[in-house]
């Protein structure tokens, strides 16, 4: 690519190994894009590496080996000022919101506008209503975190996670637990608000239907932290791969089997079975 | 033999790493003190919350330790004559020694135990981990605030652990048993000295503030993200304070008092 133009791709994770020790591989040699504007999915079962992957982008941890791009700048996890520079460019929105339970709605969502602005009192209150009325929460400013439900809960940290206006916003699992209103007004959030911020959307999730309604492009991993399949929602639809169709159709059996390894029952029984 | 000796290397190791990873920690907490002072309002919250959450054990205590202090000393100083000595050996033991090493024992019960795990739950629920991601240091916003905090409530806390202490001895002494009360007050006044006695109590408990604190704010941020963790990590937090605070009383004991 010629210098000085910026490549289409938000963020590229090229041949990224990743575990937490060295016994156990999270991450597979893993190479992504996440094309600017759009919203992408990263789809899979649980403890394929999906929430790791997000960690890894925002330089929680440093991958074994590989690198990841963010912007045409490498992400160094051991360079606290990098970090904290990149990081003011992102928003995330954790599993179970992470919400500061200790703070009333309306501060939850000043928080970053406090930390990192030298904005008046004014001025985030009235940034914190707008950003609580896109996720519809606007009357709900005043409330402490113990009286909102779990989907109200998720709406709010998206509001805090847009906060600030970030390139990038990174969702964990937005859909997991979700009543199905809530589930169809968070995925109709995420689309909205990535096409009116101009925001690029990354989704992690293994809810695969909300998921491709509302993205651009997807990639499915395994239960080995590889990418097994990636393109946009309908090639997805119409893939072939035994695994892919596996996923897709939630099928309990097949490539990815339903049974962790173990001995045959009969050994474990202590049972003969007559040739 | 040979196994042995490797499973005393691995626990030696493990112990000094264990020392190691909390000096570091220790160090970034001081390191990010001065960034925390300058956002004082934080400071102030924090001294509020861990004195007020202090306050009702520490006075009750204080009361009864005086009242139970008078009365034993009165006993055992009748028979030599001398209970006219009970308000200044109250206050002696007071000021030296009960006030800063039991309001430190409570602070560690009360204030420490509730810090480990709220730092602990801050991390389960991966408001932490928030933090970070959004490009705010949780040690400069979230510890070092409150490391500062329970510097400054501790003392406070044994003055006036001090305090009610006295007036407990004073109510047994003076109001029930009899003592003059002129006398109970005036040789306060003249044996008692501000600085070496006061002022060293004041710094003892300074030092075992820094010790509760730093212990407590360590052993939640280090704990496991899963509510046994924490749980062990706060009965952590009381063991390891509490005898932290004995041993470094005694120490400072022998520098401060040593000479007559």
């Amino acid at each position: 690519m010629p210098p000085g133009l910026k490549s289409d791709a938000l963020i590229e994770i090229d041949h990224v190994t990743f575990g937490y020790d060295a016994s156990r591989t999270i991450l597979n040699d893993v190479s992504l894009r996440f094309a600017r504007g759009k919203v992408t999915a990263i789809l899979g079962g649980s403890g394929c590496g999906k929430t790791t992957l997000l960690r890894l982008i925002g330089g929680v941890h440093a991958p074994n080996s590989g690198t990841i791009v963010f912007d045409g700048e490498q992400v160094d996890a051991r360079n606290k000022e990098q970090l904290f520079r990149l990081r003011r460019r992102l928003g995330m929105l954790f599993q179970f919101g992470a919400l500061f339970t200790d703070l009333s709605v309306f501060d939850n969502v000043a928080f970053p506008l406090r930390e990192h602005s030298a904005l008046s009192e004014e001025m985030i209150r009235d940034i914190v209503l707008m950003k609580l009325n896109a996720v519809g929460l606007r009357g709900a400013a005043r409330l402490r975190i113990s009286e909102v439900s779990g989907g109200m809960a998720r709406r709010i940290a998206l509001a805090r996670a847009i906060a600030l206006d970030p390139e990038l916003i990174m969702y964990d699992e937005p859909f997991a637990g979700l009543d199905p209103i809530s589930m169809g007004v968070a995925a109709n959030l995420i689309r909205k608000l990535n096409d009116t911020t101009g925001s690029t959307s990354l989704i992690v999730s293994h809810d695969v239907q909300e998921c491709f309604m509302i993205c651009d492009y997807a990639y499915l991993m395994s239960s080995q932290g590889r990418v097994v399949a990636h393109g946009k929602p309908a090639e997805l639809n119409a893939s072939e791969d035994p695994e892919v169709r596996q996923f897709i159709k939630g099928e309990p059996d097949g490539p990815v089997r339903f049974h962790y390894p173990a001995p045959p029952l009969e050994q474990d029984l202590g049972v003969k079975v007559a040739a | 033999m040979i196994e042995l000796l490797a499973i005393f290397g691995r626990f030696a190791l493990r112990v000094l790493r264990s020392f190691g990873h909390s000096a570091f920690f220790f160090f970034d907490l001081l390191r990010h003190s001065p960034a925390a002072l300058r956002r004082f309002s934080l400071v102030v919250t924090q001294i509020h919350a861990i004195g007020n959450l202090s306050l009702l054990i520490i006075v009750a205590s204080g009361t009864a330790v005086g009242f139970v202090l008078a009365l034993q000393l009165y006993y055992a100083l009748i028979v030599y004559g001398a209970a006219e000595s009970l308000g200044l050996i109250v206050n002696l033991s007071l000021v030296r020694e009960l006030g800063p090493v039991v309001a430190a024992l409570l602070f560690a019960g009360r204030a420490g135990t509730s810090l480990t795990a709220e730092i602990g739950l801050m991390k389960a629920g991966e408001q932490l981990a928030a933090m970070e991601l959004m490009a705010i240091d949780p040690k400069s916003r979230v510890l070092a605030p409150r490391f500062l905090g329970g510097i400054v409530a501790m003392p406070i806390l044994a003055i006036l652990f001090s305090t009610v202490g006295i007036l407990g001895a004073y109510i047994v002494a003076v109001k029930m048993i009899g003592i003059d009360a002129g006398n109970f007050w005036s040789i306060m006044q003249a044996r008692v000295d501000v600085w070496r006695d006061v002022g060293n109590g004041i710094v003892k408990s300074a030092v075992f503030g820094v010790i509760c604190t730093a212990v407590a704010l360590y052993q939640g941020y280090e704990t496991e993200a899963t509510p046994e963790g924490v749980a062990n990590a706060t009965t952590r937090t009381v063991v390891i304070a509490s005898l932290s605070v004995l041993a470094m009383d005694f120490i400072l004991t022998a520098l401060m008092f040593s000479t007559p």
